[in-house]
């Protein structure tokens, strides 16, 4: 069935009983040309783009829990292309333009919003590293903004601007960036996949991976055997659990990210702010909670929770940017497993085994990535060559030092 | 989250920093670049359960601590001087 408001306006009319469930639930076959581990996001786009632009379509992507259940449906939600190092650049500025034309792709309502993002500057050093971002952004062909602090007073009124310990300098204004509504991106890119005659399959679990002489063969699952051509690792926090499987060790440690929403609240924020002096970041969803978080709890952990300390630390930090937040209610807190790479950066490549591939490590920024992180791993899986938005996202670059530190802190655990 | 610092006892673990995985500990030797760095500074097992890992008691005794602990129910199990497990008297 094609969405649309006539549509809306045909099943209120009808009682709502004409819908139908957006995808199907079928049983998994014995076998498939793509099995993709992994129904995140990401996993999702993948089988997407393979049906859409590579005309595969005996693919199955396997998930252990339910579609969406994993970080896709737990992060805040911020999408962006204000990164600056070479390959991330052109990487995040084609997830920008794929999320521009989603919508009208996926025909769903993922209710991506360019409500524009500031990230803050409190000094002039700062000032200079973001008019240099702003710069790099813009050579990419992206929007940019450099705002003074007056600029920022008429955005943003609220905040404490003369704080006397980070007061605000002014702010990196990037228009285009946003939100989106996270769920309905991996349900708007299941129901895609769905109709190209994907297999989405839930509550299976990937247990093991076949390899016979070098080349991938299938995978053991909660559901039995399935025999693969190929087989993709999607697993985003799991990641090296599941490439273990392969007897593989990633360049990843999987740490705990928390995030916090207060009772919804009549319109305040308008656009996403992040502090440049504290670990907070802040903005407003549509239901009118304000949705905020801050740093990874920084130790290895697989609990989906984090505790106390960074919780308080993302409060504090928030108290001192604009003191009003103070009197909201906090409604709740969750965790979600990232796959912090020791560069800070993604991986999208090959493996030394034929026919398996990985997509992992994406620290705490793989929403934004969603789009072209399915669009490029399906174009590596279809045709054994890495999309040109995506040839510096490779495993062997750790051991190469060709490492994509866009923070500049170092390729080593614990730095990002 | 309570730390028991072998030296001070125990402790809040804001007083502390987590490193990372108890790799750090075994630096390479080599002079050059060997697949041993690649070891030490990046690759991982990252288990779902029980790791070893490095912590620094900054707001304490300043020492260096081996942690084992559960990484699903963040337990933890047992810690250790790190200077004790080199010197191999643990
Ligand atoms: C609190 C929080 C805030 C965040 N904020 C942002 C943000 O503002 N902007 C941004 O860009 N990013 C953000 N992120 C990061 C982003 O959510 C992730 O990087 C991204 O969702 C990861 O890709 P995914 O959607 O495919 O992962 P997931 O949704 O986690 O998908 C992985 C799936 O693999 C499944 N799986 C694992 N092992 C197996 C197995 N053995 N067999 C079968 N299935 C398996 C899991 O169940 C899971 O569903 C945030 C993350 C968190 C937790
Ligand atoms: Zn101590």
């Amino acid at each position: 069935m094609r969405y649309s408001g006539w549509q809306v306006i045909k099943q209120g009319l009808s009682g709502n009983r004409g819908w139908k469930p957006a995808w199907r639930d079928p049983a998994p076959k014995a076998e498939y040309d793509v099995v993709i581990i992994g129904g995140g996001g990401h996993g999702l786009a993948t089988a997407y783009y393979l049906a859409k632009e590579h005309g595969l379509t005996n693919i199955a992507v396997l998930e252990k829990g339910y579609l969406g259940g994993g970080n896709v449906g737990r992060n805040t939600t911020i999408v962006r292309a204000n990164y600056g190092l070479e390959g991330n650049s052109q990487f995040y500025s084609h997830s920008l333009k794929l999320w521009e034309g989603l919508e009208q792709d996926l025909n769903y309502n993922v209710m991506h919003s360019q409500r524009g993002i500031v990230n803050l500057f409190h000094s002039d050093g700062q000032r200079d590293a973001y008019a240099r971002r702003g710069n790099m952004m813009m050579a990419q062909g992206d929007d940019a903004i450099l705002l003074d602090r007056e600029g920022c007073r008429k955005l943003m009124p609220f905040l404490d601007y003369d704080q006397t310990r980070f007061p605000i300098f002014g702010g990196l204004y990037h228009k285009r960036g946003g939100t989106a509504r996270h769920d309905a991106v991996a349900w708007g890119y299941a129901r895609g996949a769905d109709q190209r005659g994907v297999d989405l399959i839930q509550k299976c679990e990937v247990t093991g991976i076949d390899v016979e002489n070098g080349k991938v063969v299938g995978v053991q699952t909660s559901r039995g055997a399935i025999r693969a051509k190929k087989v993709a690792m999607c697993a985003a926090g799991r990641s090296g659990q599941v490439a273990a499987m392969a007897g593989m060790r990633l360049p990843i440690e999987s740490t705990v990210l928390q995030a916090f929403v207060t009772e919804g609240l009549k319109p305040v924020i308008d656009n996403v702010i992040t502090y440049g002096m504290g670990h907070f970041y802040i903005s407003q969803s549509d239901k009118g909670g304000l949705v905020f978080g801050g740093d990874i709890d920084f130790y290895a952990s697989y609990a989906s929770r984090g505790n106390l300390p960074m919780m308080e630390h993302v409060m504090e930090a928030g108290m001192t940017l604009m003191p009003m937040i103070g009197k909201a209610k906090l409604l709740r807190s969750w965790g979600g497993i990232m796959d912090m790479s020791s560069d800070g950066s993604p991986i999208i490549d090959k493996t030394h085994i034929d026919g398996l591939y990985v997509n992992a490590g994406w620290c705490y920024g793989g929403f934004k990535a969603t789009p072209a992180s399915g669009h490029c791993y399906a174009h590596l899986i279809a045709t054994d060559r890495p999309h040109e938005a995506a040839t510096r996202h490779r495993l062997d670059r750790f051991n190469t030092g060709r490492i994509m530190d866009e923070e500049s802190k170092g390729s080593q655990h614990n730095l990002h | 989250m309570r730390i028991k610092c072998p030296l001070c006892g125990d402790r809040d673990s804001r007083e502390f920093t987590p490193m990372g995985h108890e790799t750090y500990m075994n630096r390479p030797d080599d002079e050059g670049w060997s697949p041993a760095w690649d070891n030490y500074l990046h690759l991982r097992d990252n288990p779902a359960g029980i790791t070893r890992e490095m912590w620094y008691h900054g707001a304490g005794c300043t020492s260096w601590l081996r942690v084992e602990r559960d990484t699903v129910t963040h337990d933890i199990l047992r810690v250790e001087l790190a200077a004790d497990v080199k010197r191999g008297n643990s």
